[in-house]
């Protein structure tokens, strides 16, 4: 019996023949990663327990992205335990304000995963690498500090499911749309401790951009990874990222990460998505999923876009395009957050930051701040926010009774002149 | 070990910014984090709940951040136990990692607030005292049994690290 490649890049990191969903391995990690949340937790428990030595001062990220610059006292000190930790330890990866972006945007511009690697966090969001054909799986802190003793982490090797996306998609409709509508169809939990192996003519074509948006939210499903085999596009992009020398070693290995033809799946989804239309969100489940259009009468107070879901390039690109000489409404506050600090350069050099700043927004530096209801954006008592982000929970963005709409940057651009939410046209 | 405590009863798909906000995770403090346990659901729950107290919920508990802060201000407001129709996936782990008992039921619709319940972590057996009826639950598989005998991951890879020969 064949194996996913998700079964094969566990397998290819444990110490055993074969594996099978439901087995217990130890497997060797090739990078972890902890922020400024989870990271001190980890730090407390290597110490506590009297480690003194990580294993591999090279495998270790530190990305103290979600409350810097720091939004109070306590979170500066947060900071600064991840601060002296790396300087103690000699950690290569941690990357200080400056050089700082939102984790998961981050370790992938700085060519940090590549396919076939296994890599945890401690961030549910980890899963976003996936789209580079990793294993990447989000964990907690004593895990992360676990990993910092041996390099290693337990996993039960989940089964996985197929989702194939078939047709063409209509202008406007992206990465975040065909994640919200499979949330819509699966639910909240339709992935739980599965692996979603997203393939099919649709996922093809798709932008290494929107490929991270997709993994990024199969945690939304519960899945433990989402993950896309690496194919052409991959390629162009890491060699984009890290130069052509340091591919080889992935091209030799390149069907390794494909999937076997005799894998087996716990479940097949096939959907065409030809018709499929801008997708938002409702709270406060990332899976209350409606088209765009049939929700024109809601009211926002706030639009962010931004964050690990949808801060990339491309998103300010299409954000930028659909607001490039228009005013947002009165009264509404538009952010843009730029993931990293080189994105933040790129949209500058474009001039995508004037067509923010024109319309009447603010653009930030990198932070998670707002998605999480950390700061730079945190929402009053009855307030309403349509986010680019990627969780509407009960007061996920500040007040309990606050509300969140998820979108991609196409419809928040959109909404962000009409001050309703409005599919772009 | 025996768990004697009144149920908290919670619905489906409590995630974990309901069982602490991410405002609060400027602390690593369990006491400090549990003060602020489920606020913005039942604002009164930390008021209410004692310690030896137990949680009983429905499908897919804990879904989605990975803060382990989250079992922490699980235990760290006093709660014993978590009884849920299915947890989710990182928060299983972490739920193990730390030493937060917890056991999946399917019958949880049965169990109503305030039930006085009774759970023997050895066997997976929970009573009901107050509707006089017992569950058996599932153990925990033998690799994680180990983990939680030695008091948490960390010091499983301790006692790993330091006795490599006899394991």
């Amino acid at each position: 019996m064949g194996y996913t490649i998700a079964q094969k890049i566990l397998l290819a990191h444990a110490d055993k023949k074969d594996i099978k969903p439901g087995d217990f391995i130890e497997a060797k990690i090739d990078l972890c990663l902890g922020n400024d949340i989870t990271a001190p937790l980890a730090i407390e428990e290597f110490k506590k327990s009297g480690f003194k030595k990580v294993f591999d001062r090279n495998k270790i990220a530190l990305v103290p992205d979600h409350f810097l610059p720091a939004k109070d006292l306590k979170s500066a000190n947060q900071y600064k335990v991840l601060a002296d930790f790396a300087s103690e330890q000699g950690i290569r990866h941690f990357f200080a304000l400056g050089n700082m972006g939102i984790e998961h945007v981050l370790l992938p511009q700085m060519g940090l995963v590549g396919p076939g690697d296994l890599v945890i966090g401690a961030d549910s969001h980890t899963c976003t690498y996936g789209a580079l054909g990793a294993y990447a799986t989000g964990v907690g802190s004593t895990d992360l500090a676990r990993a910092f003793v041996d390099g290693k982490c337990w996993f039960k090797v989940p089964p996985s499911i197929k989702l194939i996306y078939q047709g063409r998609l209509k202008k406007w409709v992206l990465g975040k749309d065909l994640i919200l509508f499979t949330l819509g169809k699966i639910g909240v939990d339709g992935a739980s401790y599965k692996v979603m192996e997203f393939s099919g003519p649709v996922i093809t074509r798709l932008s290494m951009d929107d490929r991270f948006t997709m993994a990024n939210m199969a945690i939304e499903a519960g899945a433990r990874a989402g993950i896309i085999e690496p194919d052409e596009i991959t390629f162009n992009y890491l060699k984009f990222i890290r130069g052509k020398k340091k591919l080889t070693q992935y091209a030799i290995h390149n069907t390794q990460y494909k999937s076997d033809k005799d894998a087996v799946y716990e479940k097949i989804y096939t959907w065409d998505v030809s018709e499929l239309e801008p997708q938002v969100a409702c709270p406060h489940l990332p899976s209350k999923v409606r088209p765009a259009g049939e929700l024109q009468d809601i009211k926002i107070d706030q639009v962010v876009i931004g964050s690990c879901t949808n801060g990339r390039l491309s998103d300010l690109r299409i954000a930028a395009q659909i607001l490039k000489g228009k005013k947002i409404k009165p009264g509404l506050r538009l952010i843009v957050i730029p993931a990293t600090q080189r994105i933040y350069q790129e949209a500058v050099k474009e001039g995508l930051v004037e067509i923010f700043l024109k319309a009447g927004g603010v653009f930030s530096t990198p932070t998670c701040g707002p998605c999480l209801g950390g700061h730079m954006g945190v929402l009053a008592e009855g307030e309403v926010c349509l986010a680019t982000t990627n969780r509407n929970f009960v007061g996920r963005m500040g007040s309990p009774k606050s509300f969140v709409y998820l979108s991609g940057p196409a419809v928040a651009a959109a909404s962000a002149i009409t001050g309703k939410i409005t599919p772009p046209n | 070990m025996l768990i004697k405590g009144r149920v908290h009863k919670f619905a489906d798909n409590i995630n974990t910014d309901d069982i602490i906000p991410a405002r609060y995770l400027v602390s690593t403090d369990p006491v400090e984090l549990g003060r602020h346990c489920m606020e913005n659901i039942r604002a009164d729950f930390v008021k209410k709940v004692k310690p030896g107290d137990i949680i009983v919920a429905g499908k897919n508990f804990g879904c989605g951040s990975s803060r382990e802060h989250a079992p922490l201000a699980i235990k760290g407001c006093g709660v014993a136990a978590v009884i849920a129709k299915s947890f989710a996936a990182i928060f299983f782990r972490n739920a193990i990692n730390i030493g937060l008992p917890f056991l999946e039921l399917e019958e949880i619709d049965e169990i109503e607030e305030g039930d006085f319940l009774e759970i023997d972590l050895a066997s997976g057996i929970i009573k009901n005292l107050t509707q006089n009826q017992t569950y058996k639950t599932e153990a925990f598989p033998e690799f994680l049994q180990e983990i939680v005998k030695k008091g948490g991951l960390i010091n499983y890879i301790k006692y790993k690290v330091t006795r490599p020969d006899k394991d």
